[in-house]
C-alpha cells in the first residue's frame, strides 16, 4: 500500500467544488465500487474527496410532479422511502436487487450513476423515467438529461470539477405504469447478465406510449427508442407481443463475457419486455 | 460569492505551496492532520503518510493512526487487535467482515476507517453479554452453522442486524435478508435454522 494518500472531508457542497476545481481527488461516497476497485489494487488513487457528510446531497423530497432525490441517498433510504414507493416503484424493486443489505446500506443513488457501469441496476429506471441530473460544481449548477449522460463505456459528461448533486425523477402518474426486471445468476450479488425497466402509459391494452430503458447490453444504460416507437399507440396483441421482442433483441448490442453471452442478452431481453406486455394484457383483463 | 473567492485562494496557494515544498505542516501534537480554506470554511485534510483517528467499537473509544486510505477492516484487525472480521473476498462480495455501523451492517472492507469515524460500530466480539454468548451465537452452535467457521463472525453479526430489524422472520425472508454472506462449506441450512431459533428466543424475551 502506498504511503502518501491523502483524504479531504468536507462538510459543505461549497467546500467540496472548491477542493475539486483544484486537485485530481477522488470522489468517494459510500465506496462500494470504488473501494473494490482498490482493494482489488486495480485503482491506486492517493488523494480522495470524501463527500459522505455532505448533508446537503441527502434528502428526498416531493417536489409536486417530479421527486428530488439527493445524490447520496442510499439504496436504502430509496427502498424505505414512502414517497417512492408510490411514485417511482421501480427505483424501489431495482434498490432491492442491488447487491445484498451490506451494499444497500451504503450504496448511494449517485454513486451508481457516476460509476458510470453499463450493469448499473439503477440506471435503467432512471433511463424509462426520463430522469433529470442536477450537476453542480463552482460555477454554478446546471441541468442535464440523464439519457444524455453517458458518452461511451465508463464515461460521461461530467466535467473534472463537477459532483451530480441530485436527481429529479418525474412522478409515476395513476394511468401510468412501471416495470423492473433483472436477470443474474443469484438474487443476491449479481451483476445483471440483462436488466429493463419500463415506463408507459397504457389505456385497457392500448400502449399510449412506452419507453424502455435496458443495462448490460450495451455499452452504457441504453434507451431502446426504435422498439418504443413501434410499439407507441398500438393494441397489445401476440403478434405485437412477437414484434417487440424481435425488435428489442435486434435493438440492443450486447457482448459475449464472463457473465453472459451475446445471443443469451439479445434472447432474454426479448423475453423480458414481452413478460411485460403480457402483464398489462393481463392486468387490464384483454384477452390475447 | 465573489467575496469569498478571496479566502480561498488564499487557502489554495497555501495548500499548493505545502504540496509543491513537501512539507507538512502540522498543529503541533497532532500528526499529519491539517485545514485548509476551502470557499471559506476550514477543511479537514489527512495525510498524506498516517493520520489520527478515533473510532467507537463495542462502545468503546479507540485510537490509532492510520492512512487514510486504510479500511475500516484494515484497522480493526491491523492496528487494533480486533480479528473477528474477517478479510476474505475484500471487494464486498461474500460478508466475512460485516460489522455493524450505526445500526446497519455493512462491509468493513469497503468503508474507509477515517469514514468510520464518528459511527457507533458493533463487531463479533462486542455480541457477548458478559459470560453468555448472544442468542445468536447460542443458536449457531446449536444449529451446527459452522464448518470451518471462517465466515462465521460476519454471519452472526449480518444475522445480529437482520433479527434486530426482522424480529419474527419467514424463512424466505432470511434468505433474502443473508444473501450477502457467502459460505463455501455450505452451512447455509444451518444458519437459516439458527436464525429462526434466535428470531423464537426473541419472542420469548430475550434482547440482542
Amino acid at each position: 500500500m502506498s504511503g502518501n494518500s491523502t483524504a479531504h472531508s468536507p462538510r459543505s457542497l461549497d467546500e467540496a467544488y472548491e477542493i475539486l476545481s483544484h486537485t485530481a481527488a477522488k470522489v468517494i461516497a459510500g465506496g462500494t465500487d470504488l473501494m473494490v476497485l482498490m482493494n482489488a489494487r486495480q485503482l491506486d488513487a492517493e488523494e480522495f474527496l470524501d463527500i459522505w457528510r455532505i448533508d446537503e446531497l441527502r434528502g428526498i423530497a416531493d417536489e409536486g410532479d417530479a421527486l428530488r432525490i439527493g445524490a447520496l441517498a442510499t439504496y436504502t433510504d430509496l427502498i424505505r422511502s414512502p414517497i417512492i414507493q408510490k411514485y417511482a416503484p421501480a427505483l424501489v424493486a431495482a434498490s432491492r436487487m442491488v447487491g445484498a443489505v451490506q451494499i444497500q446500506n451504503r450504496g448511494t443513488l449517485g454513486g451508481n450513476i457516476v460509476n458510470a457501469s453499463p450493469a448499473g441496476d439503477s440506471l435503467p429506471v432512471l433511463a424509462a423515467y426520463d430522469a433529470e441530473l442536477e450537476i453542480g460544481s463552482r460555477r454554478g449548477l446546471r441541468r442535464l438529461d440523464f439519457n444524455q449522460f453517458y458518452t461511451g463505456y465508463r464515461r460521461t459528461a461530467l466535467e473534472a470539477d463537477e459532483l451530480v448533486v441530485s436527481v429529479r425523477v418525474p412522478k409515476l402518474k395513476a394511468d401510468e405504469r412501471d416495470f423492473f426486471c433483472k436477470v443474474g445468476t443469484r438474487r443476491a450479488q449479481a451483476i445483471s447478465k440483462t436488466v429493463m425497466a419500463v415506463k408507459a402509459k397504457t389505456e385497457n391494452e392500448i400502449l399510449e406510449w412506452i419507453r424502455v430503458g435496458v443495462g448490460s447490453v450495451a455499452p452504457t444504460v441504453v434507451r431502446a427508442y426504435k422498439t418504443e416507437s413501434l410499439l407507441a399507440g398500438r393494441a397489445i396483441t401476440a403478434d405485437l407481443v412477437e414484434q417487440a421482442r424481435q425488435s428489442i433483441s435486434l435493438e440492443v448490442s450486447p457482448i459475449t463475457d464472463l457473465r453472459s453471452t451475446e445471443h443469451y442478452r439479445r434472447r432474454v431481453t426479448g423475453n423480458v419486455l414481452a413478460r411485460f406486455l403480457r402483464e398489462v394484457i393481463d392486468s387490464d383483463g384483454a384477452g390475447i | 460569492m465573489s467575496d469569498e473567492k478571496k479566502p480561498d485562494k488564499q487557502g489554495l496557494s497555501r495548500r499548493g505551496f505545502l504540496k509543491a515544498s513537501g512539507i507538512s505542516l502540522s498543529v503541533p501534537l497532532v500528526l499529519n492532520y491539517r485545514m485548509v480554506k476551502a470557499a471559506g470554511a476550514e477543511v479537514k485534510v489527512l495525510g498524506p503518510g498516517k493520520a489520527p483517528i478515533q473510532l467507537t467499537i463495542n462502545s468503546k473509544p479507540f485510537t490509532a493512526e492510520v492512512e487514510p486510505r486504510v479500511t475500516l477492516l484494515e484497522a480493526l484487525r491491523n492496528d487494533l487487535d480486533l480479528t473477528g472480521a474477517k478479510r476474505v473476498c475484500d471487494r464486498a462480495t461474500c460478508g466475512a467482515c460485516t460489522v455493524i455501523m450505526d445500526g446497519k451492517p455493512v462491509y468493513s472492507c469497503s468503508v474507509l476507517a477515517i469514514e468510520a469515524q464518528g459511527k457507533k460500530i458493533t463487531t463479533v466480539e462486542g455480541l457477548m453479554q458478559g459470560e453468555r454468548l448472544h442468542p445468536v451465537q447460542q443458536a449457531f452452535v446449536d444449529n451446527d452453522a459452522q464448518q470451518c467457521g471462517y465466515c462465521t463472525p460476519g454471519f452472526v453479526v449480518a444475522c445480529k442486524a437482520f433479527l434486530d430489524k426482522n424480529p419474527n422472520p419467514t424463512p424466505e425472508e432470511v434468505k433474502r435478508g443473508l444473501g450477502g454472506n457467502l459460505c463455501r462449506c455450505g452451512t447455509y441450512v444451518g444458519v437459516r435454522a439458527a436464525v429462526l431459533q434466535a428470531s423464537r428466543g426473541r419472542k420469548g424475551g430475550q434482547r440482542g
